[in-house]
């Protein structure tokens, strides 16, 4: 999926990367807890974080994170949009919930990091 | 494969340049040119043993070497130390405050994670005397490849 069909589909604001739009991604992850973020396959996937603090953006770069999507409407703060930059790493913000961010996504054709389903 | 050595301060509480030497070290993996499963494995731990210094540690230092043979990570601290080590390795484990639990962290799986991408992990730590932690990643063909573990 197109990360300029994720701003669509999340009626998102682009606040760092209006030149990558054009990226593919093929994977999301929804996390607030940063540790979970590096304990899986997360290289290279959307991530949707509550969390709206400069970690999100260190831990995104550190764990290759394609993109980061900030949901409820949280408003990035200078240090963040400048590390984004400096990192090239997409920022994006939503106004809607995790929940109904990842359920859009996922409705959308976006799915999650795991190989298969568990039984 | 170049040789190097690298040491990095890392100061205790300092949130707003917490897990710097982290991408540093991230950067210069990529400069000389490691697989990027490699580089993840590496720099992971490299910033959850940086961020354990900077919430649960004192002043550290972190020390990246890079040989022919092995990635080694040595990070030590002059901080409290660590009362109980098998615990601490367990998931779920964590003695973080709720600060630090809301910005991110706590959820007790930065030592699981680092013992996870690491091919070997060895601490040493005792209550009030500060913490040791060094971890190797075996470049076993000497290509740069890692072990791929």
């Amino acid at each position: 999926m197109k990360l300029s069909e994720i701003r669509d589909i999340l009626k998102a604001t682009v606040v760092v990367g209006e030149d990558k739009l054009d990226m593919t991604i093929e994977k999301g992850a929804g996390t607030d807890l940063m540790s979970d973020l590096l304990r899986g396959p997360t290289s290279g996937v959307l991530l949707l974080s509550g969390l709206n603090n400069i970690q999100t953006i260190r831990t995104s770069v550190i764990a290759g994170v394609a993109a980061l999507v900030l949901v409820r409407n949280k408003t990035p703060d200078q240090e963040m949009i400048e590390q984004a930059r400096q990192h090239d790493l997409p920022l994006l913000s939503t106004p809607f919930t995790m929940f109904t961010a990842c359920g859009r996504l996922f409705r959308h054709g976006l799915r999650g990091v795991e190989d298969k389903s568990p039984k | 494969m170049p040789q190097l050595t690298k040491t990095f301060p890392i100061k205790a509480r300092d949130f707003i340049r917490a897990g710097e030497v982290s991408i540093q070290i991230q950067g210069l993996l990529k400069t000389i040119g490691f697989e990027p499963a490699l580089i993840r494995r590496v720099s992971i731990c490299a910033y959850e043993s940086e961020m354990n210094v900077v919430m649960h540690g004192g002043d550290g230092t972190l020390t990246l070497n890079v040989d022919p043979s092995v990635i080694l990570i040595e990070v030590k601290d002059d901080g409290p130390g660590i009362e109980n080590i098998e615990l601490a390795f367990q998931e779920g484990y964590s003695t973080a405050s709720k600060e630090y639990r809301e910005m991110g962290f706590g959820a007790g799986m930065g030592l699981p994670n680092i013992k996870k991408s690491a091919d070997t992990v060895e601490i040493r730590s005792q209550k009030g005397g500060g913490t040791y932690l060094k971890m190797c990643f075996l470049l076993s063909r000497g290509d740069g490849q890692g072990t791929g573990k």
